[in-house]
Formats: C-alpha cells, structure tokens, sequence
C-alpha cells in the first residue's frame, strides 16, 4: 500500500520533532504507535532511513516492548489486569469470558475492528482488583458475569460515559 | 519574578503562604489517584466547585484535588477540613448534601463515615481509621495533604527546604556522608545503601554524570510508586537534585511506566514548575550548580526496571542488561558514571536531610533502616498502601492493618518482592520485616508488593503463574534464564494438570538452582524464588497434585469438577440462564451439571445465592 505524501509528512514532523536522534528512537515509535494506534510497516522503514537506525534495531525494539504493536487495532482498547492482585482474585476467569463474548483471543481485534483484547500485567489500581478498563473508562471488581453488561455500555455510551 | 534564589527567599514564601492561608477555613480535599478516579472522583471534584459556587455561600471554602491517599479501597475519598473529617465511597448524588449539612452546618453524615470492619464502629477522621492508625508514614505524609499540581502546596508544608540547605549550607562529602550515616537502603529492590552508591559515583572521575529515577514499578500488584508520583512528585525531584548536586551530575532522568498516564502527567507538571521557581535549570539556589531532569516514558517491559536495561532502553534500544561486572556507577547512561534509585529512595532523602541522619537511623531494625512501603492487596479486608517502620511483624501489617482476611477465610501465605520473591508461610507471621529476614525466608523487600493468599489459593497454580509472567518478561539473553524458566514452567503446568511425575519435584529444585546461579541479571537470578519457597513450605500441596491427581484450593482447571448439592439448590434457574454452554440440566426441582460440557468458568457459582454449587 502506498501512503500518501501527506502521511509521510506526519511521520517526518515526529521524527524532526526530536532534532533526528538515533536515542529518540523509542519516543517515536511511541508517538507514531499513539497516532496511528499501531506502527505500520512503511513507517517503521520510513523511521529506520531518516534516523539511519538499521531495520533490524527499529524492528527489535517495535517487537520487544509491549507498548508497540505491528497490526492495526479496534476502536475500543479492552485491557484486562492479570496482575498477581487481579489475578487471585479471579481476573483470568474474566478475560476468558472477554474472549468468549467477543470471539477472539488475548492480543486479537474483532473483525470489525471494534474492539481489541489485550491483558497486561497491574495497572496500579489494584485494590479495585479484578480490574477491566476499556479507553480510559476502569471497571472494577469485574466478574465474567458482569462482561456482557459492560461492553454493552461501552458500545452504546463509548469510553467516556459518567455515572 | 518567580525564581527562588536564597533560602531566605524560600522561607519568606513559605511564611507567606501559610499566613494567606487560615487554618479554620473550610476546604474540601477530593482524592483524585488512579483507584479513587476510577470510581468517579473527578466528577465528585468538579460537582464540589460547582456546588459551592451554585450555593452562594458567604464563606468560602476551598476545594482541592489531592492525590493518591492509598487507601483506594473506599473510594472516592474526601477529608474535610478544618476539622479533618474523612468520608468514604463518595457518590455524585451525596454532594449537596455535603456541602449544605457539613460544610454549612458542621454535621456529619453518617453513612459516609468508614465502618471498621472488626468492630463495627464508625471513624470520623482519617487518621483514627485503623488502616492508618498502626501505620508510620514518613515518605507517604503528605500524600492526600497536597495538591499535586501545585508547586506552593508543597512549599507551604516545608518544601525545597532540604535543597536550600543542603545547597548553601553543606558540601558533597557533607550531603553525602549524611546520606551513609542515616543507614538508607534502596528501596527499589535489593536495599543496597545508598550512600555507598552515592560516593562511589561521586568519586569516578568524569565531567559529564547522570542520576535516574527509577518509577518502572514492574511488580505487577505494587503501587506505591505509582502512589507517590501521583500525589507528591516534587519530594522525589527535591531528593533527585540533592543527589545530583552531591554527585556531580547536570542532567536527571526519570524513567516511568507509560501504564501509569497521571503520573507521567504528575511530574511533569511538577518539572515545569520547578523550572520556574528555579529549582531546576542554572545557577540554583545561587550556586554555581546547574541541573535539569527529563522524563522518559517506559515501554511496557519488566525487565527495564534492572538498572542496565533501563539505562539501555534510554538510549533508544532493545532493553537488555548487561553483566554485572560493568557497575552502572562507573559506566551507565552513554558510557558516562550514573546512580540510579528507586523514586520512593530519592523521596527519603529530603527528609534525612531535614532532619538529620540520627533521626532516620533510629527508626527501623539494625541492619534495615527507616520505614518500609508496602502494596499491600489480595486476599485481605484492607488493602492500601502501608508505612511502617522496617521491622514490623507480617502480622500487625495483615491483622492490624489489613484487618485480616477477606471473608473470615483462612490465611494460607504472603507474597513479597514481586515476581522475584517468595511466598511466605503461616508458621512465619511472626517474622520482623526487613531486608535480611525477608530473605532468609526465601523472599525478598523488592519493590513492595505484599500479596495475601488465602485458603482457596493454589500455591502450585501461584507458582505456574509466576513463572509464565517471567518466562513472558525474560528478555533472552541468556540461556540459564530463557530456557531454564520455560521448562520450570512446563513441568509445573505439567503438575497442575495431573500430568506431574514423582520426580517432578526434585528436578524442579535442581534447575531451579542452576538458574539461580548462572543467569546474567537479577530477572533470572531471582527468577526461582517462587518454585523454591513453595517447595520449602508447601512441598504437600506439589504432592497431592501429583499423587493424588487433586487441586485441594479448587483452582487448577483440569483437577476439579463442578457438581450441584441437591438439598441447597431451590431449582431457581439463576445459574442456567448465564451458564456459556448450556451445560445445566433443569430437569428434576432441582438443577445438574453435565460435566461433558462443562468449561469450569465458575458464572455459576458467581450467580447461585445459596451456595448450591461447589468444586470437588
Ligand atoms: C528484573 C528486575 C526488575 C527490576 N524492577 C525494578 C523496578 O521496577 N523499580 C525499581 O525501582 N527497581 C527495580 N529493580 C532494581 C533495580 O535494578 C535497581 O536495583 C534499583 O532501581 C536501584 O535503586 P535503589 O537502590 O534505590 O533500590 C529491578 C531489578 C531487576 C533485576
Ligand atoms: S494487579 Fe491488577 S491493577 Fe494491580
């Protein structure tokens, strides 16, 4: 797929932005990952030239951290703490009901691009554990009962509704 | 003309501030940490402004955003003051109530107050609820006090007093050997002393040195990092410019987990202020010392907590550590001598500063000095943020503090140092917590996480967990620690799923030594602290699972069966409507499980009111 110029041009500002520092590296890719919500092959090659990082050192540090992921995702980030605090009080059992509700596995996005599971290890909220939140919205003492309740409120109010 | 220059100066607008401010005014604090913002705080905030400006009150009343108070448990937390009164689980809808019956009339709403649990009493100040009663909070007293984003709060309670004296007043040597004298260790993970970090740094030759601030907390179930870098950032900076004064070093960084977005938001706010009241940037305090820190958002990767791959991960690549025999001291960030610390390590060092090392030297135990901060969650009634000075029985933090365990249930261990620790049984609850006990137990301090376990906890499943976070985070340098983890972790799943072998055990123990021994970087060398302290105190549970093909705690999926106890179930139909694969049968009055069908997700014993369903 070729990407317009105009895409390019959003790329090259982030990378000038940081005076073109081979160190920036990581900073970039974050806000290439924050704007396009994945990395996208053409810019990672785009990032590698114009910082004159080999590939296989942007490729190495795309799939190292887990901040950074190389497929595009849904509209609604769904993460499910499987943190030790999360994770005894029953948090696993709550991502396998996630992953029955939306028919796909930790990591995946629905087909439609909706919503994209992922588990990560505490949010530093623990004391509300088991903790689900989707976008900024945090859903506390989750139960796998309580999964199909609240993707319904997300697909209906969206991440931002107040109680 | 804001800048600060003279300690005079810094005195003058503290004595200001506190004049400007009366003491018997009313004012409203909201606690807006990550625990009580995910119930809603920030609207409970915002409706108090508006509120109070809707009401038309003669007199006014402040209203503050505070940060994390670490008793998230009862959120949203608010204190009333002056007179300090503490309100819990605070909704939208009891906001005018607040403002019309406390605030204008001085009453107090009773269902608002904190219930203690053991004796069913209500607490009408914060410092009176038991959770806080027991506790010594030194590094953690002023969270929930100040407004974060607001440098002047911090001034007004003392701040940057440390750093004017320790600028004008006190040399390197002097600094630093206050530092040694009061016994601090870090509190990030192994407790090595920080003032013996601090000299050694100080004397590499090198013009150009770094200091870093250590806030990756990758302990997945510890938040006091996060705690404090939400709620009082500028005590870490005052303790990070201190530091690099002492050391040397013009340029700061401080490296955060981007899972922690207020936090991040936090400092830097609070960096910017001090840029401008002068306590970052040239010439501070009039000296001809210069310093500036910058913020570097993590990736998402326990390892880059360890002090070499961090330093890596800085630099824009891969984080992977490096051998030991390398001291980050001597040659860290770009080659050039570098002294890392925990933030909480940092945060201590303005108040040893303030108010001496003898002073910090009489808390604690022998060896371990000042307080210890525990995450303290799980399976227990309290869970929060715990100060205490090290030395403190597990059992005053579980039972006096934490109030015991969740629904009367029986206490099975405790686990500290994270991923790198171990779990401790009852027949030690009576241990001192401190560096050198914790270790002995065949745990660690680590970065404070302290996770209670109670009877229905597995500890084989605990272990198998353990290991899949490390054999996940292991960044694969080295083969002990890559492939070592990985089989450790087949063997266990192996047990967890009837498939273990008598010797299982023994070969489990011995590559767990192996691993222990020959791994590059503390990852893999504490790596299998958990295998082995469940080996050492629950040798039984591994054993049952094996011979007995039996998960006692009813955790391990394919040990278990679900099955319904006819005289309970009143055939309500509950559980049937929610099972995911319609595996109950509702044929007779009451209802069956088909184990063929069953997943063993548990909704229905989520759903049953009366206790029908059990696990066997
Ligand atoms: C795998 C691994 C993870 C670590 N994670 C952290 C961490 O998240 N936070 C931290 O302060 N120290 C962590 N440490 C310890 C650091 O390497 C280092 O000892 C510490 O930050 C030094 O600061 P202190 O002396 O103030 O404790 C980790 C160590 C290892 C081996
Ligand atoms: S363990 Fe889930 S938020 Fe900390």
């Amino acid at each position: 797929m070729a990407e317009s110029d105009h895409e390019y041009s959003k790329v090259d500002k982030i990378i000038e932005s940081y005076s073109c520092e081979k160190s920036a590296l990581i900073a970039v890719l974050q806000e290439i990952e924050n704007s396009y919500g994945y990395l996208p092959a053409w810019a990672l090659r785009h990032v590698s030239e114009k910082l004159k990082v080999p590939m296989i050192q942007v490729y190495g540090v795309a799939s190292f951290y887990d901040a950074f992921h190389l497929t595009p995702r849904g509209k609604h980030l769904i993460r499910v703490c499987l943190g030790t605090a999360c994770y005894l009080r029953g948090s696993a059992r709550v991502l396998e009901g996630l992953e029955r509700e939306l028919g796909i596995k930790d990591g995946e996005t629905t087909r439609d691009l909706t919503f994209s599971l992922q588990s990560v290890r505490c949010l530093g909220a623990c004391a509300l554990a088991p903790v689900m939140v989707v976008g900024e919205r945090y859903f506390d003492k989750m139960t796998p009962t309580k999964v199909r309740g609240a993707l319904k409120r997300v697909r209906v109010y969206g991440e931002n509704e107040k109680d | 003309m804001k800048k600060i220059r003279t300690p005079q100066g810094l005195e003058a607008l503290q004595n200001s501030l506190l004049q400007r401010r009366d003491s018997n005014k009313s004012c409203v604090r909201v606690c807006i940490g990550t625990g009580c913002r995910a119930r809603g705080s920030v609207v409970v905030a915002e409706a108090f402004r508006n509120e109070i400006k809707k009401q038309n009150l003669e007199i006014p009343i402040d209203t503050k955003q505070t940060g994390c108070h670490g008793f998230c448990e009862s959120g949203p937390v608010i204190v009333i003051g002056p007179r300090e009164i503490f309100y819990q689980r605070v909704k939208l809808r009891d906001v005018p109530e607040i403002v019309s019956k406390t605030l204008l009339n001085g009453e107090i709403i009773d269902r608002l107050l904190y219930v203690d649990p053991t004796t069913g009493q209500k607490v009408l100040y914060e410092h009176e609820v038991p959770f806080y009663e027991k506790q010594r909070r030194q590094i953690l007293a002023n969270n929930g006090r100040i407004d974060p984003t607001d440098i002047l709060d911090y001034i007004a309670v003392g701040g940057y007093q440390a750093l004017a004296k320790a600028i004008t007043t006190m040399s390197c040597d002097e600094i630093i050997g206050t530092v040694e004298k009061s016994g601090l260790r870090g509190l990030g993970g192994a407790g090595f002393p920080t003032g013996r970090k601090w000299r050694v740094c100080h004397k590499v030759p090198g013009d150009v040195k770094f200091v870093i601030g250590n806030g990756d907390e990758g302990d997945p179930g510890a938040f006091s990092d996060r705690s404090l870098m939400e709620a009082n950032p500028h005590s870490i900076l005052e303790g990070m410019i201190i530091g690099a004064y002492a050391i040397g070093a013009n340029q700061g960084y401080l490296y955060v987990r981007a899972e922690y977005p207020l936090a991040l938001k936090h400092l830097q706010i609070a960096i910017d202020q001090a840029r401008e009241y002068g306590f970052l940037g040239s010439k501070i305090f009039s000296s001809g010392f210069d310093f500036d820190i910058k913020i570097i958002q993590g990736g998402g990767a326990f390892v880059c907590g360890e002090s070499s791959a961090l330093v890596a991960s800085i630099e824009g690549k891969v984080g992977e550590p490096r051998a030991k025999y390398i001291h980050t001291v001597e040659r860290g960030l770009w080659n050039e001598p570098t002294n890392l610390n925990n933030v909480k390590t940092w945060a201590s060092v303005p108040l040893i500063i303030n108010n001496g090392a003898d002073w910090y030297a009489k808390i604690g135990t022998e060896k371990s000095k000042g307080t210890a901060i525990f995450s303290l969650v799980g399976k227990v009634n309290n869970t929060g943020l715990v100060e205490v000075p090290m030395g403190t029985q597990l059992k005053e933090i579980i039972y006096d503090i934490g109030g015991g365990i969740l629904e009367g249930k029986k206490f099975k261990a405790v686990q500290t140092g994270g991923p790198s620790g171990g779990c401790i049984p009852e027949e030690l609850l009576d241990l001192s917590v401190d560096f050198e006990r914790l270790t002995e137990a065949g745990s660690m301090m680590g970065s404070g996480g302290m996770i209670v376990m109670d009877e229905d906890t597995c500890m084989v499943d605990v272990a198998r967990y353990f290991l899949d976070f490390l054999q996940y985070e292991s960044c694969g340098k080295c083969v002990p620690c890559r492939e070592g983890i990985k089989r450790m972790l087949e063997i266990v799943t192996n047990i967890a799923a009837g498939r273990g072998k008598k010797e299982d055990m023994d070969l489990l123990q011995e590559l767990a030594e192996t691993i222990k021994d020959f791994s590059l970087c503390g990852l893999g060398k504490t790596a299998p602290n958990t295998v082995l302290s469940t080996l050492r105190y629950f040798r039984e549970e591994y054993e049952t699972h094996v011979r007995d093909k039996k998960c006692p705690a009813g955790i391990c999926k394919d040990l278990i069966e679900y099955f319904i106890l006819e005289d309970k179930c009143t055939g309500c139909g509950a559980c049937l409507k929610l099972c995911p694969q319609q595996a109950i049968d509702a044929y007779g009055l009451t209802h069956t499980i088909d184990p063929a069908k069953c997943i063993k997700c548990g909704i229905c014993r989520d759903a049953c009111s009366f206790e029908a369903i059990m696990v066997k």
